[in-house]
Order: structure tokens, then sequence, then C-alpha cells
């Protein structure tokens, strides 16, 4: 137990240093505030177009929020995935860190700590610029702080998992690993009710938007922090009929499939790369 | 300039570009990750349009601009970076060692970057007017063909010359390629008119080709939003693209030449791992 909290607590250092030390404090924290606040006002001034400068809707507090805590599903399977790639492609140090006597899930999962906790900052300045600059309908009043803090917690759990799976993959490919992340983030993006309730989905669409967890994450979160524009969305965010408690039950089941599914997936793919060489193969890509 | 020099600058640029026309098409999987992914984007945005029931030109003008993000992308990843990409990968110093203008890997790099991202983009376009019912207005060809070619030499220039500065940049050229996407897509108006911005940020986003162009664009594909929505009449557009043009390129070869002498003069130029 203590050696894995050595080694997580030096890969989460290790990845502060890779995230961090490249420019001074400043700059740093500039470019980690711009990307996000710039990615959000692409909607809002979508949204503004429309409404001739209103911002007072609910959906619009709704697609500010979806938006905001997107960050998390792009940044934590980004993170995980990218630990394989570039410390394998970029750093070409996997093959030490493989091979060294530690817990290989803890050294990942401590590289993404770094960034759940860099992206924590960009969603919390995202919120409070919604908030104090174009009237986003946060009430902290009525904050529902235990279903807030239990989504939070296990969302971020189920999509740690989920960047385990295809940061195995990744040990198989090349120059595809960012593409899949990508293209699996893009998919939450589209289909869980991210930035639009997903009723607006043509039939099929909305379907397959049950079984994704993200979609239940997102409501679950919403109902949590904006719960008075939850209830003005009333019917149109297509899960009035699921209660909090069965929200979150289908949140900790789908977290639970996941985690072996994950667990199967990477375990395949690392004895697959062992036996195919692949552990410490460069492409340079 | 003899004639063997010009030939061989020449072959220069066809050999940086068959990579890219050729190779880069090798492997189907650029469908799915080149053209798709692209797609969702496109989608969600599109989606959202859909939801507050704005007027149809928009989900057009979102198809459009997903599209144009191909050329974006490819500028900061596949123009700017490139050269940083090859330090890196220790190719750089051969490529100073060639008997040729540096100048004709940078043109080599975007000849076959502009048509493999043409190529990719055409599809998203394709697929994306397909998948959501749109209608463009074609009553213009020639000026449309003239507004893309003239916004493409001025965007390549300008990669051109980032390429050249991200010689400067060690751990830097990621981030800094990272932070001029979702920024970029804001202050160009990729997914809105950027008329929308104001006019001054309008006008300082314009020094970026892609903003005017993408605005000329939509207002050929659809006339009857022009008044509405533009932001500087197509030929005034034009204009100042073509200025652009002249201006990349030279700030281009100028910025080359500098960084190459800085380079040598630090020892700096091929040192990797920075």
């Amino acid at each position: 137990m203590r050696d894995d909290l050595r080694t997580f607590k030096n890969a989460a250092w290790l990845g502060w240093q890779m995230e961090a030390n490249w420019t001074d404090p400043f700059l740093f924290a500039t470019y980690s505030v711009v990307k996000p606040i710039a990615g959000t006002l692409i909607l809002v001034f979508m949204y503004l177009v429309i409404t001739h400068g209103e911002t007072g809707g609910a959906f619009f507090s709704f697609m500010y929020v979806g938006n905001a805590m997107y960050m998390y599903v792009a940044e934590v399977l980004f993170g995980v995935t990218w630990v394989i790639h570039d410390d394998r492609e970029h750093y070409m140090t996997l093959k030490q860190v493989y091979i060294a006597p530690i817990n290989f899930y803890t050294y990942i999962f401590g590289r993404a700590a770094i960034k759940i906790a860099i992206t924590t900052v960009g969603v919390l300045l995202t919120l409070v610029f919604g908030v104090l600059v174009l009237g986003v309908s946060i009430d902290v009043g009525a904050i529902n702080w235990p279903l807030l803090i239990a989504a939070l917690a296990l969302g971020l759990a189920c999509l740690c998992i989920m960047g385990l799976a295809l940061g195995g993959i990744s040990f198989l490919t090349a120059k595809h690993g960012q593409g899949i992340n990508e293209g699996v983030a893009g998919v939450f993006y589209v289909l869980s009710g991210v930035i639009f309730p997903i009723t607006i989905l043509p039939g099929w669409a909305s379907t397959v938007s049950k079984f994704l967890p993200v979609t239940y994450w997102m409501e679950g979160v919403r109902r949590g922090l904006e719960p008075g524009v939850v209830a003005d969305m009333g019917p149109a965010t297509g899960l009035t009929g699921f209660s909090d408690l069965i929200l979150m039950a289908v949140l900790v089941a789908s977290s639970i499939i996941f985690l072996f599914v994950s667990l199967a997936i990477f375990k395949a793919a690392d004895r697959a790369a062992r036996r195919k060489g692949k552990i410490d193969w460069t492409t340079t890509y | 300039m003899t004639e063997t020099w010009l030939l061989r600058n020449l072959r220069a640029v066809r050999g940086r570009a068959y990579p890219r026309i050729v190779g880069a098409n090798r492997e189907p999987s650029w469908v799915f990750f080149d053209v798709v992914l692209p797609l969702l984007t496109v989608a969600a945005y599109a989606y959202i349009y859909k939801f507050m029931n704005a007027p149809k030109e928009f989900v057009g003008f979102v198809i459009l601009g997903g599209a144009m993000t191909a050329f974006w992308l490819n500028i900061l990843w596949s123009m700017a970076s490139q050269l940083y990409w090859e330090k890196e990968t220790g190719n750089l110093s051969l490529f100073l060692l060639a008997p040729i203008s540096r100048m004709s890997i940078l043109a080599g790099m975007a000849v076959g970057g502009l048509f493999f991202t043409t190529l990719r983009a055409a599809s998203t376009m394709i697929i994306g007017i397909v998948a959501f019912g749109i209608a463009l207005n074609l009553s213009e060809p020639l000026m449309l063909i003239l507004v893309f070619v003239v916004t493409m030499i001025a965007l390549y220039g300008m990669g051109m010359m980032f390429a050249s500065l991200y010689l400067m940049f060690g751990r830097e050229a990621y981030h800094v390629s990272n932070l001029m996407t979702e920024p970029i897509y804001l202050a160009s108006g990729f997914y809105f008119p950027v008329k929308a911005l104001g006019f001054w940020a309008a006008a300082g986003a314009s020094v970026i080709p892609i903003t005017l162009g993408l605005d000329a664009l939509r207002q050929l594909f659809y006339p009857s939003t022009g008044e509405l929505y533009q932001f500087l009449p197509v030929t005034v557009e034009l204009a100042i693209l073509s200025v652009l043009c002249i201006v990349f390129i030279v700030l281009s070869k100028l910025s080359l030449d500098y960084m190459e002498k800085l380079g040598k003069s630090t020892g700096r130029l091929t040192l990797r791992w920075q």
C-alpha cells in the first residue's frame, strides 16, 4: 500500500512536471485557462447569434454547464491514454517504467490524477466566468451537494476506467491512439446530451445514448449543480423518468461493467504487446 | 539561378509532397480518423442550431466551418510543427545538409498538405451535406474557386512562416499548436458568422486568412444571408487575402533565413529533446 502511494505521488509529480515545466507558471496558468474558455465561448457566440444577445434561457445554462463538464471527459480519457503513447514514443521511457517494480496501474492513474487536477481548475474557472459574466444560472444555495459530489466522483472513476481500456489499445497502435481517443470522446459529445438534450437526436441515436454512462453522469451533475435549470428543461432532457437514486444506480452499475471490460481489454492488449514486442517500439508518431 | 538548380528544387518539392499525396492515403484508416471524427463535432454543433430552431443556413455554416477545420489543423500539426517533428526524429539535419533551398521543403509540405487536406475536407463536407440535407448555392463557381485558392495560398504561406518560427521551440511547440486550436476556431468564426464578434475583433482575426476566406465562402454559398451576416463584401475580402498571400510567403522566407542563422549561431537547430 505504501509503495503504491509512493508510486502514485511520484507519477503525479512527474505528470505535473511534464505538463507544466515547459514554461513559467504565469504562462502555464494562462494556457490552461484560455483553451477551455475559448472552447466554451464558441458555443456562447453560437447561442448569441441566434438569440440576438439573450443568455437568460434555461438551455443556455444547460449547454454551458454541459460543455464545462465535458472537459473532464476529453482530458481524463486523453490523459490516461496519452501516458502510454507519450512515454513510449516521445520520451522512450515506457520500457523502464514497465519493468520497474511498481504497480503499473498506479503509475498510470497517478499520471492521470494531475490531468484531473488541472482540468478541475479549468472547469471551475469556466463555471465562475459563466456565472459572473454570462449569467449562467447556478444558485450556490440550491446546489444538491451530495448528488453533485457523488455523481462527479463516480463519473470521474468511470472515465479513468474507460481511459485504461483505451490506454491498453494504444499499446498496440502506432498513430491511431489519439484518433481513437478523440473518436470515443466525440461519440460522447454527440450522444450523451452534453451540449443539447438527447431528445433532439434521431430515435436510434437517442436509444444509443441511453446505453452510455456519460449520459447519466451529465444528468446527475446537472441535477446536483443546477436543479432549477433541469426542472425548467423538463421532458426535453429525455431523462425525467429516472429518479436521482436510479440515475446513480445506473452510473454505479455502468462503472462496474466498464471496470471489468476495461481491465480485460487492458490485460489482453498488454499480453499481445509483450508477445509482439511492442512495449518498447517507437514509430515516430 | 541555373536550370539544374531549378530542377533540383522542383524535385525536392515533389519529393517532400509525395509522402502526403501518396503515402498518407495508402492506409484506409484515414477515412475514419480524418473524415468521420470531424463530423462528430459538426453534428453536435448542428444539433444545437436545430434545437434552437436557427435558420437552416446555420447548419450549412457549421458544416463548412467543420470542413475548414481540417485545413487549420493541417497548418498547425503538419506545417507549423513539422520542422520541429523533423528535428525530433533526426530528419532536419538531413534536410539542412541537402543541396536545396529550404523553401522547397516548405513548399513541398504545403503542396502535399493542401492536396491531402482538401481530400479530407471535401469528404467531410459531402457527408455533412448529405447527412443533414443541406442545399448550397453554386451560382458563382469561378468566384468560389478563386476565393478558395487565394485563401489556401495565404493560409499555407502562414503555415510556412510558422514552420520556421517553430524551430525555436522545444516542447512548447506542442502546447503552442494546442493553444491555437479552439481560440482560433472562436476568433475566426468557424461555427458562427465572424461578424458576431464585433467589427474590431473580426478585423483583428482577419490576419488569419481562414477568417476572411470562410466568411467569403459562406456569402457565396448562401447569398441570401449576405447582408445580415457578412463581415466585409466578398471582393474586399478577396483583395485582403491576395495581400496576405504575398506578405506571408515573403515573411516565411525571411523567418526561415533568420531562424537558420540563429540556430547555427546558438548550435540548437538540430538539438533534440529540449
